[in-house]
Parts: C-alpha cells; structure tokens; sequence
C-alpha cells in the first residue's frame, strides 16, 4: 500500500517521451489527412457515384466500423507484404489509420451532405456550376459546419486509436512509455506521464480545431463566398 | 375564506421585475380570466402560484398552503392545484387511461380499481370515454388538450390553472377545449385561466384581470371590465378584439 | 510447432471469440450501472459532483484506452495489487466506457423536454417519481440506438486487451499466428469474425435510430 511515487527515473527519460510525442503528432497527423481526403472522396461517391460504385463504398465503411482498429493494422502490416508491398510498420501504420478514419469520416461527411437542403445545389446548378463545382464552391463549407463537432470528435478518436500501433512497434508515444517502463521498472508513473501527454495533445488538437473551424466558418472575407454569394441567402453566411 | 390570495408578490429575472408586486384574491367557486399582452407576466404569475416558479417578495395563500420566497417543498400544495398547459405535455410513451392514472397512483397512492373507475368518469366529464387506450399522438390537438385536462381532474384539485390551453389549437378545435372548460366552470371549480379568447372570457369568467408590464393593472366583474375600460391600455388592448 | 491455418485453428479462434463475448457483456453491465448513477447525477446532482463527473469524463475521453489498460495491468500492480489481465482489462474496459456512455445517456435525459418534467411536477410527483414513470422510459427509448450502437465500440475495443495477453479473438489470432506464419489468413479470418459479431448490432443500431444518424467512433 505504502507505495511511493518516483517520477524522477521517468522524467529523465524525457527525450524518449519527446520523441514519442513527436512520433504520435506525425502519425496520427498524416493519418488525419489521408483520412479526411479518403473520407471526402468515398463521401461523394456515395451521394454522386453510380450505383456499383456506391456499393463498394458501403462495403468498405462496414467492414471497417465493424472490425477493431488493432486487427486493421495487423490486416495491413502482415497483409500487404503479400502484394509486394513491403512497408515499414510506421507506413503500414499510417495507412491503417487512413482507411479506418477514412470510413467513418466518410460518413460523417455524407451526412453534412445531406443535410444540405436540395434547393442549395439546385441553385448552384441553376448557375451553371458542373456538380462537382457545387460541390466544391456550394455544399462543402456548410457541410462541414454542421458536422463539424461529430467530425473533430472522431478526429480525438483517431488520435488516441493511433495508440494501438504499438503492437505493430511502429513509433509512437505508446511505444516510447512502454520502453521507459521497460527501463525504469515505474509503471505507474510512466504511463501516467504518457497519459499527460494524451490528455495535453487532445487538448492541442481540439484547440487547433476550434481555430480551424474560426477560419472556415466565421471569415468575413467577402472573396471566399464570392460565388456561394450569388445564391439567395446561403448558409455561408455566419455572423461573428 | 378566498382560496388563492396573492400579497405583493415579485418575481424578477436579474433587473427585469416580471411580476411587480402583484395582489389578487381569488373566491372559493370564482372563474378568474387573466389577460394582457404577450410578455406582461401571465404565464409567470400562474406558475408561481402552484410554485413551478419561485417568488422574490410577498406571499400565496392557497387553499390553506402558504408559499414565500425560498418555500421549497410543494408537493403537497400541487396535490390540490391542477394545472393545464399550453402545449398539453402529456405522456407520449403512455395511453390516456395511464396518464390519467399516473399521478393518483403514484403520489395519492390510490389503489388501481379506484384510480380506473376515476379516469372513466374525468375522461366522460371532457367527452372522451372512448378513447382510454389511446397513445396521444394518436389524437388530435383539442383531444390531447382535453385529456390533459382531465389528467388534471383526476388528482381532484380544489384549484385549477389554465395557461393559454387553446393558443395551440385551429378554431375548430378551441371551441370543445373552450366548452369542457366552460362545463367545469359551471359545475363550480375555482379557476385562474390566462386567455386571449376575449369573447370566452367575458362569457365564461365572472372575474376579468388585466396585467400590464408585470402589474394588476386593472380587474373587475368581466362584464365591467369589457364593456366599460377604464383605463387607456386596457381600451387599446381590447380594442381591436371587439371587432 | 508449425501448424497450417485450417479448420483445425478455429477452435482457437472460437474461444477467443468467446472470451471477447463474456469482456464486452461484463463490460457493458459494468458500465452500464456507473452510467445510469453518472448520467443521473450528471444532470441531477449537486452542483460540484456535476463538474466532478463532467471532469471524469473529459478525462477519460481525452486518453487513450490502451494508456488506462497498461495503467490498470502494469500499474496498479506496483500498489501491492495484482491485477490478473482479465481484472485489469474489465476495469479499464469499465472506466472508459462509462465516461462515454454516461455522454450518451445524458444527452438522452437532456433530451426529454422540460414541459415533461413540469407536467409531472405540477401533478405532484416527487423526482424520483418523476425519474421512474416520466422521464426515464422516454430517454430510455432514445437511448437504444445509440446504446447498441456503442456496444459494437465495446466489442471492438476488447481487441486491445490482446496487448497485456488476455487471450481474447485478436490475441488468438495473435497465438495461432506465431504457431502458422499465416498473418493474412488469421488475421482476416479474425476480422471476419468481428464483423459476424458487430455488424448485425450496427445494423439493428442503424434501425433503431431510422437508419439516418452517422455513427462516430474507431
Ligand atoms: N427564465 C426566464 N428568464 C428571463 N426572463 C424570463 C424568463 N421567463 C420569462 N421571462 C420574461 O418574463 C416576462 C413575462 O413572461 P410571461 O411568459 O409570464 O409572459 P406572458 O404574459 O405569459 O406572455 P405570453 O402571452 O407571450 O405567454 C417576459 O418578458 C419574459 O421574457
Ligand atoms: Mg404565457
């Protein structure tokens, strides 16, 4: 019962957690991209492709909300190599993490689509825009505000997943804290330090959202709704 | 003994005094309507009077029960003070006779037999026998707002509240709303309804009280009241209802 | 020994699927209890036990799963407990699912609009009263989609359990790889098997919440 803390072996581990840190914002950082790109794109087939194309995005979204992350980066770490492709557990890392947010951003996104009244992209048609320049200059700004919090929320979700690869020994800050634990025999302390981190890095990333949201939702820039300006009264408009 | 008395009641939101020292006696048997603009504090002051709202200053007698500021427990007021709503808020996961049911057995403990035999008969007085098994959206606006009523008589109240009971409701479907209201009106239950149905308020009420920027500005026999104003906001405000 | 993966290896599998069955019921009992009290007091509680469980699970859903499991396994057992890993792992499974289930649940009782609350309050009922004939069996309606939907988040996070060897289906996978070489097969053959166990409660999710919402979670 009478256990006593020791950080300090911990803390002089610093550089380990730093670097793990460092790891883990790279990581999950390309893996947000990648995703969001993936997810945009599966999106619009899903409310533009044809049919055929739509099923096999409906396939892959399931399949990946219906299994774990961990067994998705198994699947792609020991899986690829059988097509050719040998990659480093970091790569094969990154690109677990990609497709897995790519699916649930995918239909995060659709239902920002959808919410879109029907009127909204009628009228960007109505102006001559091809749908994929509704899209682009129409749909996606108040697309993106109404599902923005689900959005960032699965964003936090995609982060602290990134933890598991770890099991694959691709670089990351779990990784780190378990050499450390390994080296210094402080467990508790260590992974509470890591612990810190995550908590201080999704406060970071939540920060970083907000200001995103700032500049996309709340810019007075006249410019950047030139043509959704045109429209009767969209939702592009936001009061600061 | 009058079975509401309001003494110089307040109540304010931060600098904003919504009811400005409101007094207002209310007989045994007395149909009270209470009318003025949107905003004059109607609602607010029959929500303090079965405590849904706390007051600031004064003090409400009603029906033996006293309630001052920082009075705390009710429930054994609201068991004798019946109150309808503008947007009916029955139940929607029960049927009429279980929200009818509901409240006596729960807080009045009344045993299961009694309580079905007590929903049939509020559920006749409103016009409604057959609709026991009904869920409520099921049924109309003016059915919904004559079930709630009726959930209401089932705890036998000595007082009942109404707020704007027909301001959700078509024409069509005030005018039974307005006739249930009007029949226990006659068969003698104390009232305070907040309305902007002028004509069934100078018909129905025998007491009219107009409250204007969170005071009694001016109350009388309704008769009195409507076809003699006496004063200018209370001619302007009924004014355009003559028509 | 090396074996290849056949019919034979699913035996394995099968009790590792088992095992990630009893992790996520006992989970979501377990967490199911502490979200009702959290959401309840949540919503209902003193003013500083409010912001303690609003705390709690900011918290917890600002840290990782795997973090709260290796605090529980490696951790804990330096305070003069042994956590053997299937304690450890319901015990972190628990923590983490509560502070998101008490989310969901007290999104559902915010949900019930306040007129119903003075209905039942002008009717004399007492709040728990109020709680057990009113409110809650309307949340409790609410509640099902999203609640089946984060049991299938439960089922999939059992997977990282597997990292402190409980034997559960990813670490049987995990097992019957080292004694086969034969990532790919397991490994899909284990992805498969997930997706038997969540795919038909997404589905039911999905319906009971009119097939609209989008789900959000890893
Ligand atoms: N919770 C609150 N906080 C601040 N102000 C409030 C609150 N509730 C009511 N008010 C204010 O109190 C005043 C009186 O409101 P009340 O609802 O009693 O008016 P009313 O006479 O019933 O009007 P209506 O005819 O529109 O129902 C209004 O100005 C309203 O804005
Ligand atoms: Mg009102």
């Amino acid at each position: 019962m009478a256990y006593q803390m020791h950080f300090g072996p911990v803390l002089d581990r610093a550089p380990e957690f730093v670097d793990g840190t460092i790891n883990t914002i790279l990581l999950s950082g390309q893996g947000i991209v990648i995703g969001l790109a993936i997810g945009l794109a599966v999106a619009i087939i899903r409310v533009e492709g044809p049919r055929w194309l739509d099923r096999i995005a409906v396939a892959y979204i399931e399949i990946i909300r219906n299994t774990p992350l961990l067994v998705q980066v198994f699947l792609f770490f020991f899986g690829l190599p059988y097509i050719g492709l040998r990659l480093s557990a970091d790569t094969s890392a990154i690109i677990a993490i990609s497709f897995n947010l790519g699916a649930y951003s995918a239909e995060i996104f659709r239902a920002g689509f959808l919410a879109i009244p029907k009127s909204q992209i009628e009228a960007g048609l109505a102006l001559g825009l091809t749908r994929l320049q509704t899209i682009r200059y129409v749909v996606i700004v108040p697309a993106l505000k109404v599902v923005f919090p689900a959005l960032t929320g699965q964003l936090t979700l995609t982060l602290l997943g990134s933890s598991v690869v770890c099991a694959i020994s691709a670089s990351e800050l779990t990784l780190a804290a378990s050499k450390v634990e390994s080296l210094t025999f402080r467990s508790l302390e260590t992974f509470l330090v890591a612990g810190a981190i995550y908590v201080t890095l999704t406060f970071v990333f939540r920060f970083t959202y907000w200001l995103i949201s700032l500049w996309l939702f709340h810019r007075k820039d006249p410019a950047r709704f030139q043509i959704a300006g045109a429209l009767p009264h969209g939702q592009e408009r936001v009061e600061a | 003994m009058p079975a509401v008395q309001l003494n110089n009641i307040k109540k304010c939101y931060g600098a904003l005094c919504v009811l400005d020292g409101i007094n207002l006696s209310v007989e045994p048997r007395d149909v009270v309507a209470v009318i003025g603009q949107s905003g004059s504090g109607k609602s607010t002051m029959l929500r303090c009077i079965n405590g849904l709202e706390q007051i600031q200053g004064g003090s409400i007698d009603i029906v033996g029960h006293r309630i001052e500021p920082g009075t705390h427990s009710l429930r054994s007021l609201r068991k004798e003070v019946g109150m309808v709503f503008q947007s009916y808020n029955l139940f929607p996961h029960l049927n009429v006779a279980e929200n009818i049911m509901l409240a006596p057995r729960v807080v009045k403990n009344v045993p299961k037999p009694e309580a079905w035999e007590t929903a049939q008969m509020v559920l006749k007085q409103v016009g409604l026998a057959d609709k026991v098994g009904a869920y409520p959206d099921e049924l109309s606006g003016g059915q919904q707002q004559r079930v709630a009523i009726a959930r209401s008589l089932a705890m036998k109240p000595k007082v009942m509240l109404f707020d704007e009971v027909t301001s959700a409701l078509d024409p069509q479907l005030t005018g039974e709303v307005l006739k249930t209201i009007a029949e226990l009106a006659a068969a003698g239950m104390t009232m305070i309804l907040v309305t902007h149905e002028m004509g069934f308020a100078r018909q129905v009420a025998n007491r009219t009280v107009f409250m204007y920027k969170g005071q009694i500005w001016e109350e009388g026999r309704s008769e009195d009241l409507f076809s003699a104003p006496k004063t200018p906001e209370l001619r302007s405000f009924i004014a355009p209802n003559l028509k | 020994m090396i074996q290849s993966f056949g019919f034979s290896s699913l035996p394995i599998l099968l009790y590792g699927a088992l095992w990630t069955l009893i992790l996520s019921a006992s989970t979501f009992v377990a967490a199911g209890i502490f979200s009702l009290i959290f959401a309840l007091l949540r919503v209902l509680g003193p003013k500083p036990v409010r912001l303690l469980i609003a705390g709690y699970i900011e918290l917890v859903q600002a840290t990782p799963l795997l973090i709260l499991l290796f605090l529980a396994y490696y951790g804990l057992s330096f305070l003069g407990y042994y956590f053997p890993p299937l304690a450890a792992a319901v015990i972190s499974l628990t923590l983490y699912a509560t502070a998101f289930l008490a989310d969901i649940w007290r999104g559902c009782i915010e949900a019930i609009p306040k007129q119903q609350w003075e209905a039942a309050d002008a009717l004399a009922m007492s709040t728990p009263q109020k709680l057990r004939y009113v409110i809650l069996p309307q949340a409790f309606r609410i509640s099902l989609g999203p609640t089946v939907g984060f049991l299938v988040q439960i089922v999939k996070n059992t997977s990282v359990t597997a990292l402190i060897s409980f034997v559960e289906l990813t670490r049987a996978g995990q097992l019957l790889n080292n004694m086969t070489f034969q990532p790919f097969e397991v490994f899909l053959t284990v992805a498969a098997m997930y997706f038997i166990i969540c795919y038909p409660l997404s589905y039911y999710s999905e319906y009971l919440q009119g097939g609209k919402r989008a789900r959000s979670s890893t």
